[in-house]
């Protein structure tokens, strides 16, 4: 009993809604107008959806938040010059920052220094807190009380995947030191 | 402090050769405050880069010329940046520790102590893991940069009226239970303690001085309740605290309290 009017109205709560949806908030929004209904009949109108956009510049995706349409990659080269000053340059101690984060969540602001032997700056953590990519997920529980730093949903969304894991792997120990070695230093 | 950047530049010898670009070879760069914004993430990030670059070794270093650097670097060292220099000064007396105790001679019996540069590999190592880990993340999609999310504009949206189901009479009522509501705020009395728990410990050493022992219920006068059993219980505990008392209970339940000096009147 799927309808075209389902599967349009899950389109305009994806467009509209200006964040991603999860399957159960797309589930109860329809439920408002469309009365009880089945979590498979959402995920056939996503199905159609996906179909849909085949030959389009949009596509369908699920990320850690849930779900949303977004311009396929192969238009970003037209889009990007009307979006490069949204700070996209990420330097390189933020980044070496927050995949430290990523990996070996949740660490403290002195678990991050002893592996980049720099201290972290406040900037990167708050340009890291201001994009959502990082929160406070606890404090440790030694003297101090040091704030403990876990990734996001949203970091996840931002980087088009569901889970952690996605990531590419940490690089083994030996595989690194494999490039260098006591003979080499 | 041009100067002292030519002069550097001129001297810089790495495994016995000359160098000529500038400025790879130095460990504590003069211009390392921009150099390590720009390039280096830090200290660490340029160590790995000259070993792997350079093939420096360690052993080859000549441990003049790294404190002469560190001190001009000293020199060069503006009020600004101070904590980013401090970082590469650490790192280049760490390696000037590392040289150091490879010349001394190892005694025989200490064959097993660690080579002074395992800890910094092992650093450096896991410096490495996140330093790819790092590169990789950065070529990862991104959000804005390398995709974008669609949305569309909002159609108007229908104003719903909210039919508040209120006439005048439940104003008023709710206007009546408003300027009744203070009357729930009753003042209240707080009664002053009228028995003293200094004067309950006087009472009870005055009859200790008399007697060793004397039951915990004949310190309280019935007349004076629940307050007068608290002051008493007060009181006993304080004395006991203070080692002066000792506090028994009879198999059937009953408190005593014994003097333990006799001294005390």
């Amino acid at each position: 009993m799927i309808t075209k009017k389902i599967i349009n109205t899950v389109e305009a709560l994806l467009f509209g809604a200006g964040r991603p949806l999860r399957l159960s908030e797309i589930k109860a929004l329809l439920e408002i107008d469309f009365g009880q209904l089945e979590l498979s009949t959402i995920k056939i109108a996503l199905n159609d959806l996906e179909e849909r956009y085949i030959e389009s510049s949009l596509e369908l995706q699920e990320v850690a938040s849930g779900y949303r349409i977004q311009v396929k990659q192969d238009f970003s080269s037209c889009l990007s010059s009307l979006w490069t000053d949204k700070s996209n340059k990420l330097s390189k101690s933020l980044m070496e920052t927050i995949s430290i984060i990523a990996y070996k969540q949740p660490v403290t602001r002195g678990d991050i220094e002893d592996i980049r032997g720099v201290s972290v700056s406040t900037q990167t953590v708050r340009s890291l807190l201001e994009r959502e990519w990082i929160k406070i997920s606890g404090y440790r529980d030694v003297p101090g009380r040091p704030a403990l730093y876990s990734t996001t949903h949203n970091f996840l969304n931002d980087f088009n995947i569901k889970k952690i894991s996605e990531l590419p792997p940490l690089p083994d120990l030996e595989e690194v030191a494999e490039d260098f070695s006591l003979q080499a230093i | 402090m041009d100067n002292i950047v030519q002069t550097q530049l001129e001297i810089p010898l790495v495994m016995g050769q000359p160098l000529e670009q500038l400025p790879d070879d130095l460990f504590i760069p003069p211009n390392a405050l921009e150099l390590c914004l720009e390039t280096f993430s830090g200290p660490m990030d340029l160590l790995l880069y000259l070993i792997k670059k350079e093939n420096i070794d360690i052993l080859e270093l000549n441990v003049a010329d790294i404190t002469n650097q560190y001190v001009e670097y000293i020199e060069l060292m503006d009020a600004l940046k101070f904590e980013l220099a401090a970082e590469y000064l650490v790192m280049a007396a760490t390696l000037a520790e590392i040289k150091s105790r490879m010349l001394l001679p190892k005694p025989e019996s200490e064959e097993d102590e660690l080579d002074p540069r395992t800890e910094l590999i092992k650093r450096l190592q896991e410096y490495q893991r996140f330093k790819t880990a790092s590169e990789q993340m950065a070529i990862l999609p991104r959000v804005d940069r390398d995709f974008y999310t669609a949305s569309a504009g909002l159609p108007k949206f229908e104003k719903k009226q909210v039919s508040l189901d209120i006439n005048i009479n439940d104003l008023r009522d709710i206007f009546n239970e408003i300027i009744t509501r203070p009357d729930l705020k009753v003042n209240h009395q707080i009664a002053f303690e009228e028995l003293s728990t200094q004067d309950r410990i006087r009472l009870i050493l005055q009859i200790l001085s008399k007697r060793n022992i004397i039951g915990f219920n004949k310190t309280i006068r019935k007349k004076e309740g629940k307050q007068g059993v608290a002051v008493s219980l007060l009181a006993s505990l304080e004395l006991a605290k203070d080692g002066l008392v000792e506090l028994i209970q009879n198999e059937e339940n009953e408190i005593y309290i014994k003097s333990i000096s006799r001294s005390l009147s």
